[in-house]
């Protein structure tokens, strides 16, 4: 009944984009991807998580970038991360831009945090953005928040291009990659991201109506609806 | 009443519950609302779902927008309080180090345990499932048939609503009229999964899920669950009232303010504690259970967390709910000059035989899914539809190359978007960013389907826990190490699931190029991480070759049951928690039954 694995098709169809959110979805109701605590040697417990926020912190009340762990951009960073993130998000009609809705200070908190995945992270981010601003004061001879709009957008450009379109990997469309997911993830988890994605849940409702009546029927699924 | 201080436990308690979760809590419900005293220890704090719960907060509102870290695993918002994949200064080891070798074990330290977060899937098992051995040689066989359980899954589904639908498959039972819910509509994404599932022989029907979809009906029910008692019914019918349905938002993983959903916090405790004869204390990690001279329990001894002080309380008769594993612990360090190998331990089997579900997923992008109107798909906080196991007659041929089966449930939809988004390259292999990032971010944004496979493990002599001869806990607890292994059984099962999953995919018009791995030991998940253990304390016919008889009484003392998953002989595709309530129920009848006559 199951035929083997289909042939490979063409990579550059290959989309993984907003996987995450999918797969997270999953990952609140089942550990599916990846989990740690398998490297420990024999008898020996795994080594406990740095603390943060620990393991029991108050979820109802809110919380600001800052709270749990110091932010450690310095101002020439954080301006940095403001022109750059405003890059990856510009204002579009009335959505703000990214650095508006408060995605500078995220960034900031995600480099700062104790946990394995941050100090990674950390380290890609801070030197990929040192390594901006010596890239563009050796081509433009100011730094990156600094040039012109156009010299911005020329070293945009070239960072966003795919790592594996060059003969060297190069550790700025790394950063770039990760600065992006990181804008991204900082930006369309707000109110007003999700807005502009088209979520529109998170609302008290009396039924559940399930899809729109148009829609089952536009994608052929009428049959499917009754049990 | 009801929350005591550790030091004013009553002497006069009848059953002392060791735990708060699944088992815990339908052991101390059902004892409490038959008129049993009850002393519940809980190892984590007091927990209330009510005030507790995050149910409307925006991942703006969360550190690092709400990302799962190694802190909160399944992300800031997951209910588990005082836990996870690691509890401060509660450790356990590992005898291996290879992948598949290694176990992990969540736990939470909270009033209610781990049913403040699961996933709220509710199955039954089936009749085969009782009888594994005896169809396939493999395993162990129940000594109690589906026919013994079926009553109390009855029971449970009444008490704590369950929404799905009776289909009559094969192994998949039907429940009685009117005891379930009905199911909510299925997503889009779950209706294209439903068609096309058609396509490579898979049935998808209405997932059954421990969900208030209307409220539970307070006239009728409490009069069926406790026949001839007024007092147990009238305070089951104002818990009831006191339930709202689901309002259709926010993931169950939260917890839930409202009690639309089973959680023991939501529906075992309220209403044990509205009895008067329960009591709790919270923060108190047990270290033994105790015996006399004549062989018999006569309490626990157990540390109180908040001052480190070693207590004892006492009662006629002790469960175990701790959770399989930590029972299993709690029975291994119950040694004495009576039982030099631990508490129960005459078969030896005390740890053996441990059990997770078998895991694996895949998930792809759908362009029928692409740009969608928006709409909302929140739902009820987890998934509508879901696949049982559906080859029982190809199984039963041979012709599948192992021995037990899997369900499959789904991920689709716009659900809230939370902690990092990896957006990947673009379809040019780049990376978007600025006008083009927002457009293709609006175009595949709930275009993706996940499927994750839920399979039943074999139990084997190499999956086992054992204390670790050289650590303690910082209460100077010795701790568990674990042993595991996974046979060739569950290896191809999740090879099968994945080339399961990528037909199914492909018949929904998914165009990615990334397979799965085919290589069922590379795709496995590592043993425990579905947080479906079980097994440790398996039940049998014989004192021989089982640590508890059918009723989950031990075999060696009469007065100390298993409540847990411990007893499970087998470990069924479908999920524990059910079952779990079932049998807990079912050995709190049996409990009341025998200390009416006498005989505890």
């Amino acid at each position: 009944m199951n035929s083997p694995i289909p042939p490979k098709i063409d990579r550059r169809l290959a989309i993984k984009w907003m996987l995450a959110v999918s797969a997270g979805a999953v990952m609140a109701r089942s550990p599916v991807l990846g989990a740690p605590g398998l490297s420990g040697a024999p008898g020996v417990p795994e080594p406990e998580p740095a603390h943060g926020y620990g393991t029991d912190p108050n979820m109802v009340t809110p919380s600001k970038p800052g709270e749990y762990w110091p932010l450690t951009f310095t101002e020439a960073q954080r301006r940095q991360a403001a022109v750059l993130s405003d890059l990856v998000i510009p204002p579009e009609g009335a959505n703000p831009s990214a650095s508006a809705v408060g995605v500078v200070d995220f960034l900031d908190e995600w480099v700062s945090a104790p946990y394995q995945q941050n100090l990674s992270d950390r380290k890609v981010v801070l030197d990929g953005m040192a390594w901006l601003d010596e890239e563009s004061v050796r081509r433009f001879g100011r730094s990156f928040a600094e040039s012109s709009e156009a010299e911005r957008a020329s070293l945009a450009e070239e960072m966003s291009r795919s790592p594996k379109a060059e003969p060297e990997p190069d550790t700025s469309q790394a950063f770039f990659r990760l600065f992006r997911d990181l804008v991204g993830s900082g930006y369309f988890t707000t109110p007003v991201g999700m807005k502009d994605l088209g979520y529109v849940g998170n609302v008290p409702l009396a039924t559940f109506d399930g899809p729109p009546t148009e829609l089952v029927a536009k994608l052929g699924l009428v049959d499917e609806v009754k049990w | 009443m009801p929350l005591i201080e550790p030091g004013s436990a009553a002497k006069d308690y009848d059953v002392i519950v060791i735990g708060s979760g699944a088992a815990g809590g339908q052991t101390a419900y059902t004892l409490t609302m038959e008129g049993a005293r009850v002393l519940m220890l809980e190892a984590g704090r007091n927990y209330d779902p009510r005030t507790e719960s995050p149910m409307f907060q925006t991942p703006d509102t969360a550190p690092l927008r709400g990302a799962g870290t190694d802190e909160k695993y399944f992300g800031y918002f997951d209910a588990t309080v005082g836990g996870g994949w690691s509890v401060p200064g509660e450790p356990y080891t590992n005898a291996s180090t290879e992948k598949n070798r290694r176990f992990k074990w969540w736990r939470s330290r909270m009033l209610g345990g781990r049913t403040n977060h699961w996933g709220r899937i509710a199955l039954r098992n089936g009749p085969y499932d009782f009888k594994p051995r005896s169809r396939d040689g493999l395993g162990f066989d129940w000594p109690i048939s589906y026919d013994d359980v079926a009553p109390y899954y009855d029971k449970v589904e009444m008490l704590i609503g369950v929404y799905g639908t009776n289909e009559g498959l094969e192994n998949t039972p039907n429940s009685p009229d009117g005891v379930l819910l009905p199911p909510p509509r299925a997503r889009i994404g779950e209706l294209l999964a439903r068609q096309r599932g058609r396509t490579v022989g898979v049935p998808v029907i209405a997932a059954h899920r421990a969900v208030l979809s209307r409220p539970l009906d307070s006239e009728r029910l409490p009069a069926k669950l406790h026949p001839g008692n007024p007092k147990a019914q009238r305070i089951l019918a104002e818990d009831m009232r006191n339930r709202a349905a689901c309002f259709w938002a926010t993931d169950c993983g939260r917890g839930c303010a409202i009690r639309a959903n089973y959680q023991s916090t939501t529906v075992h405790l309220p209403a044990a504690l509205a009895t008067g004869n329960l009591d709790i204390i919270t923060q108190a990690m047990v270290r033994e259970v105790t015996v006399d001279a004549a062989g018999k329990a006569t309490g626990v001894t157990f540390i109180d967390k908040l001052t480190g002080a070693e207590r004892h309380a006492a009662a006629r008769v002790v469960v175990l709910g701790a959770g399989a594993c930590e029972s299993v612990r709690i029975l291994l360090n119950s040694r004495s000059g009576l039982f030099p190998n631990g508490l129960a331990n005459s078969s030896g089997l005390v740890g053996k035989y441990i059990m997770d579900t078998v895991g694996a997923g895949w998930g792809g992008q759908i362009p029928l899914l692409e740009s969608l109107p928006a709409h909302n798909e929140d739902g009820a906080g987890g998934g509508h539809v879901y696949a049982p196991w559906w080859l029982y007659k190809e199984q039963r041929a041979g012709k599948l190359g192992f021995a037990r089966g899997y369900h499959v449930e789904f991920g689709t939809g716009k659900t809230m978007p939370q902690g990092l988004i990896k957006f990947g390259p673009n379809a040019d292999g780049n990376t978007s960013y600025g006008k083009r990032l927002r457009e293709e971010a609006r175009r595949y944004y709930g275009s993706f389907v996940s499927f994750t496979g839920r399979g039943e493990m074999i139990p084997n002599e190499d999956s086992y826990c054992e204390i670790d001869p050289k650590t303690v806990d910082k209460w100077g607890i010795p701790v568990l190490r674990f042993n595991w292994k996974w046979s060739e059984h569950e290896y191809r099962q999740v090879a099968h699931m994945q080339r399961t999953f990528a037909d199914w995919l492909a018949a929904m018009g998914c165009t990615s190029t990334k397979m799965p791995d085919p290589d069922g030991r590379k795709a496995i998940e590592p043993g425990g991480s579905i947080i479906h253990e079980v097994g440790g304390a398996i039940m049998g016919a014989k004192a021989s070759s089982s640590v508890t008889n059918s009723w989950s009484q031990t075999w060696d003392v009469p007065n100390l049951f298993v409540a847990d998953g411990a007893v499970f002989a087998s470990n069924a595709d479908k999920n524990p928690t059910l079952t779990i309530m079932a049998l807990a129920w079912r050995t709190a009848d049996r409990i009341l039954d025998q200390m009416r006559k006498g005989n505890l």
